[in-house]
């Protein structure tokens, strides 16, 4: 079967790679079914900073979905973190959303009665960390976002920007292995939108590794890489010429890509 | 590789149940307050009617186990006019483990407030002729006034009965108050308070047995015979009492023991117990399901954070056992309260009625199980449903 094979190459490659979909197909169940992803191949390099971008309807939530292994594919392998989705259980599926992926949602979702640091260090309630360590380790990930000085302000009371850093803190303060941003501007205006933009450029020059998820080609463009998506296909990354990661592993989904596209 | 399974410390799971209530005060203490009312009847319930048996204990203990009843029985059919013979006194005393004997005799009179009243309208109210170790015999106290003496008991005066002083109107006995008793006037002396070894009393006036005697042609037999006996050997004394007392026909001698009634209703459940403990099962069920309500209502309120936390790396189970605790706080919650104004409710009735306040333990853990099974089961449903949330489902927004 080819799926072995794929496997036993991805895993090779893992210390390079934190995401790698191949030939991921998504249906949901109806009749006749939907499909809204027609065999992806995308690879993530470790501390990469891309878009995904498309217009609405294109598949892209579905793929952070899978990305953010909160939703399993119905074809196709998922690697993450050099962990193959097909073999987890959805326990160990938790587990590795709770140490290997940060989240950032465009609503924020930010607990309402919270202070910044305890918003902050509920990004890291679920793996097993004392209370004074998770309260520790948000209080420098808000410095390093530059909200040193709103720690204990009730997260209502913050301004948009503001709390969109904080969820950026949330996502960061387990060191996950790649960050998943979907929209993060989207509720912001665009001075807000462009700090939000030039903190991810921030951190990812300190070596995360981001992807943001977004319909506007103009913050895609500002991105280092861009991976277009359009009906469930991808129709154009600018990764897969790019000669830094122009290894044979990430090549050769490339030019499969530019034939189905 | 291998991954450290997600955890969630049972410190941090109390935390983020009681985030949920705090941030929704006035709901969370609406539904827990449903709870508090179910467990505070409860518990006032029990705790009243536990006072209320510790009240007649207490009052057993007061009033000792010891006095035995002698009165006449009755004769053959027909023969209703059985009396104890003159000697019964005598006789009775002569019976080892007796300690006590006091007597008391009807008397054919009636009492009246005044002279101008017709002196068929006694009110219920009896005359008894009784001797000076009565009150002791019976444990009785003094509402007000003196009991008779030796020298008084020669004189004109009377002794109410609790009862008989209410129906007659007289409250003290300050300035001298008369009574028209018989024929004459009688000076009120005293006021019995109630006798609980022996309630007919209450309803009489009580006057010297040498002045019954020589002025109202009351008989010498004794009415009614009061003992107290060796409180180990009552039982003895008492199958002796009617050959004693009247060795021709001991079968028109009855004895009866007055505690007998007090422990009966000590030990007898009341049906408005049962009743009212059916109504506050009823009120706790309604707010058990007062909880479930709020807990279905906050799931489908915070799916964006049960997506959240999903997203974090919580588990379905973290996610349930979340929703659970938060229902069990609420209930825990209404559970303690309810158990406090229980507690208030008894303490409060039983300071009215002066009894010693009781409240029972039983009552108290009791309901803070019930809180807790009740908002266990309440809570099962909508932690279910969080759990089974699918994370892509709980955070796609409107």
């Amino acid at each position: 079967m080819t799926s072995t094979t794929s496997t036993t190459s991805a895993t090779a490659a893992a210390p390079h790679d934190v995401i790698r979909l191949r030939d991921v197909v998504k249906e949901y169940p109806g009749d006749p079914p939907t499909r809204v992803l027609h065999g992806v191949d995308l690879t993530v390099g470790r501390g990469e900073l891309l878009a995904i971008v498309g217009p609405s309807g294109s598949g892209k939530s579905t793929l952070l979905h899978i990305m953010g292994t909160l939703d399993r594919p119905t074809a196709g392998d998922v690697e993450i973190a050099g962990h193959d989705m097909a073999r987890m259980t959805d326990k160990q599926l938790s587990a590795l959303r709770a140490g290997e992926i940060g989240f950032v949602f465009q609503q924020f979702f930010l607990l309402a009665g919270m202070s910044a640091v305890e918003n902050v260090a509920d990004g890291l309630l679920y793996t097993g960390l004392r209370l004074r360590d998770r309260r520790a380790r948000a209080r420098a990930t808000l410095a390093q976002v530059g909200l040193g000085h709103r720690l204990d302000h009730n997260s209502e009371k913050l301004s948009g920007g503001e709390r969109q850093r904080v969820a950026i803190a949330r996502a960061l303060v387990g060191e996950p292995s790649v960050v998943l941003a979907d929209e993060p501007t989207g509720n912001l205006d665009s001075r807000s939108g462009d700090a939000i933009l030039g903190l991810l450029h921030e951190l990812h020059a300190d070596g995360s590794t981001i992807v943001v998820i977004t319909h506007d080609h103009g913050i895609a463009a500002s991105l280092p890489r861009q991976v277009a998506v359009l009906d469930g296909r991808i129709a154009s990354d600018s990764g897969a010429a790019r000669s830094a990661f122009a290894d044979a592993q990430m090549c050769a989904p490339a030019k499969t890509e530019g034939v189905v596209a | 590789m291998s991954l450290a399974a997600s955890a969630l410390h049972p410190g941090d799971l109390l935390r983020v149940a009681s985030v949920g209530l705090r941030s929704r005060r006035l709901r969370a203490s609406l539904s827990a307050l449903g709870i508090a009312i179910g467990i505070a009847a409860m518990v006032a319930v029990l705790g009243i009617s536990d006072s209320s048996k510790a009240n007649l204990l207490a009052a057993l203990d007061r009033l000792g186990t010891n006095l035995l009843v002698v009165e006449p029985g009755q004769g053959f059919v027909g023969n209703d006019d059985a009396v104890l013979p003159t000697t019964s006194e005598t006789m009775l005393r002569r019976i080892g483990p007796v300690q006590q004997v006091s007597s008391v005799t009807s008397v054919d009179a009636s009492v009246l407030r005044t002279d101008l009243v017709r002196g068929d309208l006694t009110r219920g109210i009896t005359v008894k002729a009784a001797d000076t170790r009565l009150l002791d015999t019976l444990v009785g106290g003094m509402a007000d006034g003196e009991w008779l003496d030796e020298a008084r008991s020669r004189l004109p005066v009377a002794v109410l009965g609790s009862e008989a002083a209410a129906r007659l109107g007289i409250t003290d006995v300050g300035d001298g108050v008369q009574v028209w008793l018989g024929d004459r006037w009688f000076t009120v002396i005293g006021i019995m308070e109630p006798l609980e070894l022996a309630r007919d009393l209450d309803a009489s006036a009580v006057i010297g047995r040498p002045i019954a005697t020589a002025e109202l042609g009351t008989p010498e037999t004794p009415g009614t015979v009061y003992l107290r006996t060796d409180p180990d050997r009552v039982d003895a004394v008492r199958t002796v009492i009617p050959a004693t007392v009247n060795p021709e026909n001991p079968d028109q001698v009855d004895v009866s023991r007055p505690s007998d009634a007090i422990e009966a209703r000590a030990a007898a459940s009341n049906a408005f117990t049962a009743l009212f403990l059916g109504l506050g099962a009823v009120a706790l069920l309604v707010g058990g399901v007062g909880i479930a309500n709020v807990m279905v209502v906050s799931v489908l309120e915070r799916r964006s954070e049960i997506g959240l936390r999903r997203a974090l790396g919580a588990t379905r189970r973290h996610v349930s056992v979340q929703f659970l605790s938060e229902a069990l706080l609420l209930s825990a919650a209404g559970g303690i309260a309810g158990v406090l104004l229980g507690a208030a409710v008894t303490a409060v009735y039983d300071l009215l009625r002066g009894w010693e306040i009781v409240v029972p333990a039983v009552g108290l853990a009791g309901g803070i199980a019930a809180a807790l099974l009740i908002g266990a089961v309440a809570g099962l449903y909508p932690a279910t449903r969080a759990a089974r949330l699918a994370p892509t489902d709980a955070l796609r927004t409107v």
